[in-house]
C-alpha cells in the first residue's frame, strides 16, 4: 500500500520523556500503518503507552526517533507552525474532558478550528454541525449549561467541522455514564462515516472496542496484537 | 489582518470571564501613570502660572542686574530707549526700634515703579504719598517682630523713618529660597538719607525695563547678555523668572517622576505576575487552542489584546486620576505655592504619562505573555513541568521595550543624567534579586532535608519548581528597595527640619562690616563675656570670566558646575589656611608668598570645570579682571555652616579693591539679642543674620517640600502593597491545596502555620537585607545629588522599613493560609478538584 492512500503511518516510532526520575522510554518502537476511513482502537493497559501513540500521530509530541506520516505529510519536514496548521485543517480531537472553552458558547466553540482556517461560514458550519450531532436547540448555551453528554457531543462536533481526514479521540467516553456514552459513540461513528473519516481512538472499553474495524494492542510501548 | 480581526473577535469572547484576575494589574499601572500624570500636570501648571506672570514676578520684561554699582548715566540713557525703565536698590540692613532689632531686606525704588503689576498697601494709600516726608512701607512681619504699628518710626543706619502702611501685595517679591527678612520699602531719597550706601557693600541694583517693542526681546536680551558677561551684569528676561521656584520646580518634578517610575516598575513586577497568574488560569484554553490548530503567534495576539485592552483601561483610569489631581489640590496648592497655577488639563504630560503606563504595561507583560503563547497543547494530556520557556524572539522584544522605557525615561528628564543614574540603578536591582532568587532557591533546594520539621517544609515550599519563590521575592525586595530609599529620603528632609543644628555650627552671621569698622567689630564682641568671634574675612563679589584664557561662554564644563559660570561667587584672600581647611591638591602658598595673582580654589567646582592645579582663572572683580593661576584644590563641605567661600585668593592681588568683611560669632542664647541691638546701635550698617532663623525660612520651604514628598511616598507604598499582596495570593491556591494535604495526613494547624510562616520570614529577611542595601544607595544619590539635601545615614529608619516590610509579608501570606487551616478539609478538597 502506498503511503499517500494511508491516513497515519508510524514507522519504528520511540518516545522518550524526561522526567525528575530520569528519562522515561515511553514508546519503544511503534510501527503502525491506518488505511483512509479506517476505524482504529488503540487498547492496553494504563501507563503502556496509547495516549502516547494518539498524541505522536496529532502531532502533539514529536517521536524522539522513527519517521511518522499523517495524511501524506512526513511530521519530520514541519515546525512547530507547520503542525499546528495540519491539525486545523486535517486532524480533529476528541478529549475525554470535552476541553471547551468557558467563555464561548457552544456554536462559538465548534466555530473555533473554522475561524482559525480563515472560513467565512464558520459560524453558518459550526451551526450545522451541532445540528448533525442533535444540539441544534443548544447552540447559544456556554458549556456550563450543558450536560457532560452534550459537551461532548460539542467536543465532537468541533472536531468534525473542518471535515478532517483524521479525528483522534482519547478516551471518549471516559467521563460519561454508559448509555451517554453509547450515544456519544453512536455520533461519532455516524458522523466518521458519513464523511469517510479516519478514526483513531484510545479506550478502555471493550464494547467500545469491538464497535473499531480494527484493534490495535500496546503494551510497554509495542504493538503487542494488531487485527 | 485576518488573523488580528479573529484574535479580536476570540480575545472578546474570551473576556466574558470576567476581569477579576485583573484587578492588581489595573491598580499597579494605574497608580504608576496617575502619579507621573499628576507630577506632570502639576508642573505643566506651575509653568504655565509662571509664565502668564512672569512680567510681573519680573517686574518688567527683561531685568538688568548689577551688584556695588550702578551704571553709569550712558548705560541708563541706553535702556531707556528700549521702553521704560525702573531703577530699585536693594540690600540687607538692620531695623531698629529702641531695644529691638532686627535684618530686613531694604528696597529703594523709584517713581516708575512698578513697572507690571501692582503694589497693594494696607491703607489704599499710593507709593507716592507713603514715602512723602521719609515715609516708608513694610510687611506685617517687620512690625510684628519689632512690636511697632502703622504711624510708628523706624530706623535704619541714620536714617528714621515713618511707616505709613503695610505691604500686602509686592509684585516682583522674590519667590526664592532664602529671603532673610521682611521687606522695608522706600524712595531713593530715603536711602540717600539712611548713609548705607557705601563702597563695597553688598547693594544690587536692578533695572526693570518695558520693552516698546516685545518682539526684539531676544535680539536684545542677546545683546545685553554679551555687553553683560564683561561688565559684570546678570541679564535676566521673562523666561528666567523667579528662577529660585523653577529651579525648586524641577527638582520636585525629577524627583516625583523618578518615584512615579519606582511605583510603575514595582507595579510592572505586579502586572507581571498577574498576567502570569491569568494566563495560567487560561492554560487549558491555550492547550485546547493548540490542538485545535492555533499557532503560537495566533495565541500570542490573542492573548495580547487582552492584556493590551486592560493595559488601555488601566492607563485611561491612571491619566483621568492623574489629571485631576491638582484640581483637587487646588485650594491647598493656593496656600503652599507663591504663585497662582494655571490649572488646566495638560495633553504632553498626559500623554507622557500614558506612554510610560503602556510601555510598562508592554514590557512586564511581555516575557510571561510570550512564554504562555508556547505553552505545548500536549499539557492537556500530560503534565509538563515547569513552565514553557519564552523564545529568543521574545528577549528581544523585552530587550526593545526595556529599551524605549529607558530612552523615553531619560529624553522626557528635566535632568537627562539623573534618569540614566535611576535605569541603570533599576536595572542592576532587578539583575540582583534575580540572582538573589536564584540562590535562594539554590540554597533551600541543598539544604532542603535539614533542620525541624517546620523549617523543612519551608526549604521545601521554597525549593519546590515553577515555584513562586522568584516573583515573590523580586516583587518584595524591589517594594522594599523603594521603601527604604523613601524612607532615607525622608530622614534627610527630617534632619533638615528639625532644629539639629551641627554642634560647632555658628549663631550669628555679620555681613558689610566696612573695612574701617573691623576694629570697632572686634571690641564689641569682645566686650560681649558670653560671645566669641569665630571667623572674620574679607568678602568680595567676583564673577569668572574666564578659563585658561576662554571666554566663560564658550567654555565646555560640567551641566552640574555651570552655576560657578552664572552665578557670582563670593571670594576673599588669605595669608594662611583658614582653619579647617582641607586640601586634595597642590599646596598652600608660603607667608613669604610673591604677591602674583594665586587662588585656592573649590575642588568639586574645579572639577567640574575640568581644571587643575596650575591652570588659571580669570575673574571680574567690580569691573577689573584679575587672572590668577589655581596654587591648590580645597575640599568645601557647605552644610558645616562655616564661612565659606569658593575662591581664596593669595595676599597681593585683592587688597585694593572695594571690599567689606563678614565675620562668624558664637553667642550663648541670652547674649543673642543684647549682641544684636547693641551692633545695630553703634555700626548701624552691619547687618546681622540669625543662623537659626536662616535655617527657619529654609525648612518652611521644606516643610512644603516634604509633604510633596510624602504624598508621593504613599503611592510608592500603595503600588508596592498591591504587588506585594498579589505575588502572595497568586501562591495562596498552591499553598492552601498543599495545606489540606498535610491536614488529612495529621499535620495540625500550628504545624502548617509555623512552616509557613518560616517560609515567609526567609523570603522578607533575604528581600530585606538586599532591599535595605540598595534601597540605602538610591536614598543617597537622591539626597545628594537630586535634592541638595545631606546625607543622614539613615540606618535605623531603614531598617524599621525593612523589618515592617518582612512583618507585612508574614502577616499577608499568613493571614491568607490561616483562614484554609481553619476549615474542615473535605470542601477544600472538593473545592481543589474543581
Amino acid at each position: 500500500m502506498t503511503a499517500s492512500e494511508l491516513a497515519v503511518r508510524l514507522d519504528e516510532v520511540h518516545l522518550t520523556l524526561e522526567s525528575a526520575a530520569g528519562p522515561v522510554n515511553v514508546l519503544r518502537g511503534v510501527d503502525l500503518a491506518v488505511e483512509r476511513g479506517e476505524s482504529v482502537a488503540v487498547v492496553g493497559p494504563s501507563g503502556s503507552g496509547k495516549t502516547s501513540t494518539l498524541l505522536v500521530a496529532a502531532g502533539l509530541e514529536r517521536a524522539t526517533r522513527g519517521r511518522v506520516t499523517v495524511a501524506g505529510r512526513d511530521f519530520a519536514e514541519l515546525d512547530e507552525n507547520g503542525l499546528a496548521r495540519l491539525r486545523r485543517d486535517r486532524i480533529g480531537i476528541v478529549f475525554q474532558s470535552f476541553h471547551l472553552m468557558a467563555t464561548m458558547t457552544a456554536v462559538e466553540n465548534v466555530a473555533v478550528p473554522l475561524e482559525l482556517a480563515g472560513r467565512s461560514d464558520a459560524l453558518a458550519r459550526a451551526r450545522a454541525s451541532l445540528e448533525a450531532v442533535g444540539l441544534a436547540h443548544r447552540i447559544g448555551h456556554y458549556p456550563g449549561e450543558l450536560s457532560g453528554g452534550e459537551q461532548q457531543r460539542v467536543a465532537m462536533a468541533r472536531a468534525f467541522a473542518p471535515e478532517p481526514a483524521l479525528v483522534l479521540a482519547d478516551e471518549p467516553t471516559g467521563n460519561l455514564d454508559r448509555d451517554t456514552g453509547r450515544a456519544v459513540m453512536d455520533a461519532i461513528f455516524a458522523l466518521s462515516a458519513r464523511a469517510g473519516t479516519t478514526l483513531m481512538l484510545v479506550t478502555h472499553d471493550p464494547a467500545l472496542a469491538e464497535r473499531c474495524g480494527r484493534r490495535v494492542r500496546i503494551a510497554d510501548g509495542r504493538i503487542s496484537a494488531d487485527g | 489582518m485576518a488573523d488580528w480581526t479573529l484574535a479580536w473577535r476570540l480575545a472578546r469572547r474570551e473576556m466574558r470571564g470576567g476581569l477579576a484576575g485583573f484587578r492588581i494589574f489595573l491598580i499597579c499601572i494605574a497608580v504608576g501613570v496617575a502619579a507621573i500624570a499628576a507630577v506632570h500636570s502639576l508642573s505643566g501648571a506651575i509653568g504655565a502660572g509662571l509664565a502668564r506672570d512672569a512680567q510681573v514676578l519680573l517686574g518688567g520684561d527683561i531685568v538688568v542686574r548689577t551688584t556695588y554699582r550702578p551704571v553709569d548715566g550712558e548705560t541708563r540713557a541706553r535702556l531707556a530707549e528700549l521702553g521704560p525703565v525702573s531703577e530699585t536698590v536693594e540690600m540687607r540692613a538692620m531695623a531698629r526700634s529702641g531695644e529691638s532689632a532686627g535684618l530686613v531686606e531694604l528696597k529703594a525704588v523709584d517713581a516708575a515703579y512698578p513697572l507690571a503689576g501692582t503694589m497693594r498697601l494696607s491703607n489704599g494709600l499710593a507709593l507716592g504719598e507713603a514715602f512723602r516726608g521719609l515715609g516708608a512701607v513694610a510687611e506685617p512681619t517687620l512690625l510684628d517682630r519689632l512690636g511697632l504699628e502703622v504711624g510708628d518710626t523706624v530706623t535704619v543706619g541714620e536714617a528714621q523713618y515713618t511707616i505709613r502702611a503695610t505691604i500686602e501685595r509686592e509684585p516682583d517679591r522674590s519667590v526664592g529660597l532664602f529671603t532673610f527678612g521682611p521687606r522695608l520699602m522706600v524712595d531713593r531719597k530715603g536711602l540717600r538719607a539712611s548713609g548705607l550706601v557705601r563702597a563695597g557693600s553688598l547693594i544690587r541694583y536692578h533695572y526693570r525695563i518695558l520693552l516698546d517693542r516685545p518682539a526684539d526681546s531676544d535680539g536684545i536680551l542677546a545683546g545685553l547678555r554679551e555687553e553683560g558677561l564683561e561688565r559684570n551684569w546678570r541679564v535676566r528676561g521673562l523666561d528666567g523668572a523667579a528662577p529660585g521656584l523653577r529651579r525648586t520646580i524641577a527638582r520636585l518634578t525629577l524627583f516625583m517622576t523618578l518615584v512615579g517610575l519606582a511605583a510603575l516598575t514595582v507595579g510592572g513586577i505586579g502586572v507581571a505576575n498577574a498576567v502570569r497568574a491569568h494566563l495560567a488560569a487560561k492554560r487549558a484554553t491555550i492547550a485546547t487552542l493548540g490542538c485545535l490548530g492555533a499557532t503560537p503567534a495566533f495565541i500570542l495576539k490573542l492573548f495580547g489584546l487582552q492584556i493590551a485592552v486592560m493595559a488601555g483601561l488601566a492607563t485611561a483610569i491612571g491619566v483621568i486620576i492623574g489629571a485631576s489631581v491638582p484640581f483637587a489640590l487646588q485650594g491647598l496648592l493656593a496656600e503652599v505655592l507663591p504663585i497662582d497655577p494655571e490649572f488646566g488639563v495638560y495633553p504632553r504630560a498626559l500623554l507622557m504619562a500614558a506612554a510610560f503606563g503602556a510601555l510598562a504595561a508592554a514590557l512586564f507583560a511581555a516575557w510571561p505573555l510570550a512564554a504562555a503563547a508556547r505553552t505545548a497543547p500536549v499539557a492537556l494530556f500530560r503534565d509538563v513541568h515547569g513552565r514553557a520557556r519564552a523564545g529568543r524572539g521574545a528577549g528581544f522584544a523585552v530587550a526593545g521595550l526595556a529599551a524605549a522605557l529607558a530612552a523615553l525615561t531619560i529624553l522626557t528628564a528635566p535632568d537627562p543624567r539623573f534618569a540614566a543614574w535611576f535605569v541603570a540603578g533599576t536595572l542592576v536591582t532587578f539583575a540582583l534579586f534575580a540572582a538573589a532568587a536564584r540562590a535562594t532557591v539554590g540554597l533551600a533546594r541543598a539544604f532542603r532535608g535539614a533542620g525541624p520539621g517546620a523549617l523543612r517544609r519551608a526549604l521545601a515550599g521554597l525549593a519546590r519548581p515553577g515555584g513562586e519563590t522568584a516573583g515573590l521575592l523580586l516583587s518584595l525586595g524591589f517594594g522594599v528597595t523603594v521603601m527604604v530609599a523613601i524612607a532615607a529620603v525622608e530622614d534627610g528632609f527630617a534632619e533638615q527640619l528639625g532644629d539639629r543644628l551641627p554642634r560647632d555650627a555658628p549663631s550669628h552671621f555679620f555681613i558689610d562690616i566696612q573695612p574701617g569698622q573691623v576694629a570697632e567689630f572686634e571690641g564689641i564682641v569682645e566686650a560681649e563675656p558670653q560671645v566669641r568671634l569665630d571667623q572674620l574675612m574679607a568678602h568680595l563679589r567676583a564673577r569668572i570670566v574666564a578659563l585658561n584664557g576662554t571666554r566663560a561662554d564658550r567654555a565646555e564644563v560640567a551641566p552640574r558646575a555651570r552655576w560657578g559660570l552664572n552665578d557670582e561667587l563670593g571670594i576673599t584672600y588669605a595669608a594662611a589656611a583658614p582653619e579647617g581647611t582641607e586640601i586634595v591638591a597642590g599646596t598652600w602658598w608660603p607667608s613669604d608668598h610673591d604677591g602674583r595673582p594665586r587662588i585656592s580654589f573649590d575642588a568639586q567646582l574645579a572639577a567640574g570645570f575640568g581644571l587643575g592645579v596650575g591652570d588659571r582663572i580669570t575673574f571680574n572683580v567690580l569691573g577689573r579682571e584679575v587672572e590668577a593661576e589655581i596654587a591648590n584644590l580645597r575640599r568645601i563641605s557647605w552644610d558645616s555652616l562655616r564661612m565659606q567661600f569658593t575662591t581664596i585668593f593669595a595676599p597681593g592681588a585683592l587688597e585694593g579693591a572695594p571690599q567689606t568683611f563678614i565675620a562668624t560669632v558664637r553667642a550663648a542664647p541670652g547674649a543673642e539679642s543684647r549682641l544684636t541691638a547693641g551692633m545695630a546701635k553703634v555700626l548701624p550698617n552691619v547687618s546681622a543674620i540669625r543662623v537659626k532663623d536662616a535655617l527657619d525660612r529654609a525648612a518652611e520651604l521644606l516643610v512644603r517640600i516634604g509633604l510633596a514628598v510624602r504624598a508621593v511616598a504613599a503611592v510608592g507604598l500603595a503600588a508596592g502593597l498591591a504587588v506585594l499582596a498579589g505575588a502572595i495570593a497568586a501562591g495562596r491556591r498552591r499553598r492552601e491545596r498543599d495545606a489540606v494535604i498535610f491536614k488529612v495526613l495529621g499535620a495540625t494547624r500550628r504545624d502548617l502555620a509555623r512552616s509557613y510562616l518560616a517560609e515567609f520570614l526567609i523570603l522578607g529577611a533575604v528581600a530585606a537585607m538586599i532591599g535595605t542595601a540598595l534601597g540605602l544607595a538610591a536614598g543617597y544619590v537622591l539626597l545628594e545629588e537630586v535634592m541638595g539635601l545631606a546625607w543622614t545615614a539613615p540606618l535605623r529608619p531603614a531598617l524599621a522599613t525593612a523589618a515592617t516590610a518582612v512583618a507585612l509579608t508574614a502577616l499577608f501570606g499568613f493571614v491568607g493560609t490561616w483562614r484554609v487551616l481553619g476549615r474542615p478539609a473535605a470542601p477544600a478538597l472538593r473545592q481543589a478538584d474543581r
